[in-house]
Parts: C-alpha cells; structure tokens; sequence
C-alpha cells in the first residue's frame, strides 16, 4: 500500500521484490511469524490437543462410558443450571449498567466503573472467601438465611453468588464502550417521535448493541460453565450435589481417574472451542459493530 | 462544587437502570467484599500480622508475586510481538492464529491445569524428553510459571492489537524520510505509542496470575515453602474452618494487588505525561 505513495529512486536497480523502508526485512518478517506460531502452539495448542489425547486413551467407548454416570450426569446438569440463571442475570445487570452510565450524567461515574471492573482484580479464591464470611452458616446474614431454611454456602445459591462475582464485569464492559461511541442522538430522536421508553429501548438500542451484547454473553458463558476457584470454596465438594463440571473434573483427576477426568475436560473444552468459534465469526462479520473494544 | 449529583436528563428508565445497577453492584460485589474487610478489621491489625508474619505465608506470598511479574513480563514480550504479527503481516493460519489467542480466556482454568500437568509431566509429550535431559517442569517453579504465562497469554495481545491497527503508517515513512533505520523507527516511534495499551495489558496480566488458582494447582506439586502458592494457602485455611486466618491471608492478598494496580496506573499517567496523547 505505501509503496504507492513513495517516490521510486531514479535508477531502479532490478530487484525481485521492492521493500518499503516501513517493512521489516523478509528475514526479520520470517523469524517473528515463527516465533509467534511455535509460542502458540506450545503454549496454547498442545494443552489443547493433549486434552483429547487424554481422553481417548482408552478408546471413544471408555471415554463415553465414564461420562454416563449418576456423577458426571449431575454434574454437567448443575453446571448448565449455574450458566442458565447467572447468564441472563449478568446480561440485565450489563444491559441496565451500561444505560445508567452512558444515558445520564453524573457525579462519581468512573468510580462506578472502577467498582463494576473491581472483581477482575480480585482472586477467584479471595471472591469465594468473601461470600462465605457473608453468607456462611456463622455470619449474620447466613445464620437467620439457614434457619429460614435458605442455606446458601455449600449449596446452589452460593455456587451461583460466586459464579456472578467473577462475571461481574463481563457483560457491561462490551456494552460500554460502544454504546458511548453511539451516543444518545437516535434515541432522542426516537423519544421526540413520541416512541415510550421500552419502545425506544427495544426498537433503536438493542439492534445497536445485540452483537457486542451476544460476545459479551458469550464471554460471561465461557467464565460461568468453567469457573473453578471462587466455587471450590462455597461449593463444599458434595458429590451429586454441588459438584459442578470443574469440581468435578478436579475430584476425578485427584482420584487418578484419568480418563474420567480428561473425557469431562473435553466436554467443556468443546464449549471453549465453540464459544471460540462463534466469537471469530462475530469478529469477521460485524467488526464495525463491535469496533468499539474495551479500550481499558 | 455546584455540580448537581444527577444532571437532568429527557433519557427514560433512570430509575429502573440505576436502582438494578446499585443493587446488583452492593449484593453480588460490595456486600461480600465488605464482609471481608469487617471480618479483618475485628480480627485485628495485630492478628492479621501476626498470621501472615510466618515463613509459610512470606513463602507462598513471595511465590505468588515473583511467579506472577515474571510471567506477566513474558506475556508483555510475547504479547506485543503477538499482535505486531496478527496486525502487520499476512500469512496462512493468520485468524487460526488471531483465535487460538483467546483459547486461556474460553478454556476452564482446571481443564487447562489438568492439561498442562500431563503435559509436562515426568512421563508427558513434554516433559519426558525433558526428564531425559535432566529438567523437572512439573511439581517445580517452573510448572507454575508455565500455568501462569498460559492464563495471562490474551491480554497484552488483545490491548495492543487495536492499537498497532490505528497507527498512522505516514509516521513510519516520516521517520525513514528523515534517515531512521527500521530498528531506530521501532524503538523510538513505535514502541511508545504501543507502550500505554501494553502496560495496561501487562497488569490485566498481572492481576490475574496473582490470584489464579485453578490451573495452578494441579500442576504446582503444592510443596510448603516451595510451590505453595498464596490463594491455596486461604483454601487450606477455610478447608481447617480456620476463617479468621483465610481472612487475614486473603486482606493480604488484596492490599498487595491494589498497590500494585496502583504503581501500574502511576507509571501509566507518568507515561503519558512525558509522552503525550498518542
């Protein structure tokens, strides 16, 4: 492309390809793109593959066989309740964040953003401690909740206050962004037009923001499924009870079930690759709809 | 300040939008962390010392840290070369590439600790030809390090990508015009444009490997003083129903990651300042 726009010396010494003083070397250019593909294959593809190498050890039908049990079963259940009302729950909180911060104006507006972010500075672990001091069976709160019949530590509710904590952010950051990108001109324009508030909600913003809403719910699903250190704390370990996929995973691996474990691993490993999947597509097909990234 | 606290506005659902932001913002995240910093502060300064003044807490703390910067450092290298390639050349696997990137934010971090162990196992693809040659990767410093350059990998990448897409190639050409090498251009024209995004990303880095946990474990041996890591230490705690103690360790724990945090955006505006808006 630049080469267009630089002057070509007056004697042009034949050469097979002309580089611009703004490229690297070809030799330069090689060495990098090697490093980058060798990295990642190391770092990031044979973790990957060995997931499924692992798995399969035994043959498919081992690897199907210990994936049919009273355990695992309820485990992947529990995991896809956890993803299916912690999800929706962060996409309102995100959708309804990202309105209030950049549909209004007002004082201590970046320190609400500091506050929403705060959780992805905090361990996963330190997150599970703090909801067991609140909601655990010594604390206030859990004392009058368990005599109420409403345990929360070592139960559902607690797996899904933890699960919640660490996708906190998720869904507003995406929204964010673009939506101050977008500003607030159409819908204005909408309101001058008589539309009600849910009308101009449903009708101009969300087709604004669906694909940066979709990757941000993408992104908090991938977390919710797969979070593993903020619900090894509140979760209790219970077999058939509280253990979710990555507990799971966790209690078979220790058991040396190797094949057990790994096979389990894949099931979510696939949910990664989906997640993936559909992630590079939105990237490729609605780049301007995304454009604005989190820029943090 | 005669600033009013919410400027009037024709836009609808105020209410509805703030009171379900502020009250999911109190119950799912202020609400606990507050739990936490009562709980310490009952417990007592002098007690929160005197449980993390022990050589086991120094060890797993110092651990956690070290391993962290280090990996958070070659995420910042590798990372900025990452994106340069993504973002300048083209070659075949390019997106296979731009997407396998993101594989440690979409992979559970036990499906990746479980992985990484096998694979660098004694008996691993990876570790038994390093076995051979006399090198232990997992149950050692090393494996952890390796955990923790993992789950960082994205983030370094994923803020200077953007970046190196809106750099003004006359720029470049400006700086050959006037004689500069490739090199001279590199380091005195590009880097610190790219250096705001990379630092933001190398404490995104760095505030994750402190408090990773899950891909960790598997593949750190768990030995005190020597891989024990600081967010195991709390588990422990909590597994002995030794709360006060969890407590002090986990207030720890975030004293030293909100300094740090805090150093970061310090060097950032200090950037910026001597740099400029870029």
């Amino acid at each position: 492309m630049s080469d267009a726009t630089l002057p070509l010396p007056a004697v042009v010494r034949p050469c097979r390809r002309f580089r611009a003083p703004t490229d690297e070397a070809p030799a330069a250019r090689r060495l990098l793109i090697a490093l980058a593909v060798v990295g990642i294959a190391v770092l990031v593809l044979a973790p990957l593959i060995v997931v499924f190498a692992e798995a399969l050890a035994d043959g498919v039908a081992a690897s199907l066989a210990s994936l049919t049990n009273r355990d695992a079963h309820s485990a992947i259940r529990l995991t896809l309740t956890v993803a299916a009302i912690t999800v929706p729950l962060n996409a309102g909180f995100g959708i309804a964040a990202a309105w209030f911060i950049t549909k209004f104006d007002f004082r201590g507006k970046s320190f609400l953003i500091t506050l929403i972010d705060l959780p992805f500075s905090v361990s996963p672990v330190v997150a599970g401690l703090c909801i067991v001091l609140t909601f655990g069976a010594n604390s206030a709160i859990g004392g009058w909740l368990v005599a109420h019949g409403f345990p929360v530590v070592f139960a559902l509710p607690g797996i899904i206050l933890a699960t919640l904590f660490v996708t906190f952010p998720f869904v507003a950051r995406e929204l964010v962004p673009l939506m101050v990108e977008q500003g607030r001109a159409e819908e204005e324009a909408a309101l001058t037009l008589g539309a009600s508030g849910w009308r101009v909600f449903r009708t101009v913003t969300l087709p604004n923001i669906r694909w940066a809403l979709l990757y941000g719910v993408l992104l908090c699903n991938a977390r919710a499924m797969g979070e593993f250190g903020a619900v090894a704390v509140v979760s209790g370990k219970i077999r058939g009870q509280t253990a979710t996929m990555p507990i799971t995973i966790e209690m078979l691996y220790n058991e040396y079930l190797s094949v057990a474990a790994f096979s389990l691993a894949a099931l979510l490993t696939l949910l990664a690759l989906v997640t993936l999947l559909i992630k590079t597509a939105l990237d490729i097909r609605h780049a301007d709809a995304l454009a604005a990234t989190p820029a943090h | 300040m005669g600033r009013p606290l919410i400027h009037r506005s024709p836009m609808p659902g105020l209410g509805l939008s703030m009171g379900i932001t502020l009250t999911m913002l109190s119950l799912v995240v202020l609400l606990p962390i507050g739990a936490l910093l009562w709980r310490g502060a009952s417990f007592g300064p002098g007690n929160i010392w005197e449980v993390v003044n022990r050589p086991r807490v120094w060890a797993a703390l110092f651990l956690s840290f070290r391993l962290s910067l280090l990996a958070a450092l070659f995420n910042l290298v590798f990372g900025v070369l990452l994106a340069w390639v993504l973002v300048r050349y083209r070659f075949p696997g390019r997106r296979l590439l731009d997407a396998a990137v993101d594989l440690p934010f979409a992979l559970p971090t036990a499906v990746a600790g479980i992985a990484l162990t096998a694979l660098y196992a004694p008996n691993g693809f990876f570790g038994a030809p390093l076995a051979a040659l006399g090198i232990k990767i997992a149950y050692t410093q090393w494996g952890i390090l390796i955990a923790l350059i993992f789950v960082g990998l994205p983030f370094v990448t994923r803020t200077v990508q953007p970046v190196i897409g809106e750099i003004d190639r006359e720029v470049e050409e400006a700086s050959a015009t006037l004689g500069a090498r490739r090199l001279y251009t590199l380091r005195r024209v590009i880097a610190p444009m790219l250096a705001p995004a990379a630092l933001t990303g190398f404490a995104l880095a760095l505030a994750r490997a402190v408090g990773e946990y899950g891909s960790v474990i598997f593949i750190a041996g768990n030995i005190p003083l020597v891989t024990e890591i600081a967010p195991l230490l709390i588990v422990i705690q909590l597994e002995e129903f030794n709360y006060d103690a969890a407590t002090a360790i986990g207030i720890a724990m975030l004293l030293i990651s909100f300094a740090m945090l805090m150093a970061i955006n310090l060097i950032q505006v200090w950037s910026r300042r001597r740099i400029g808006h870029v």
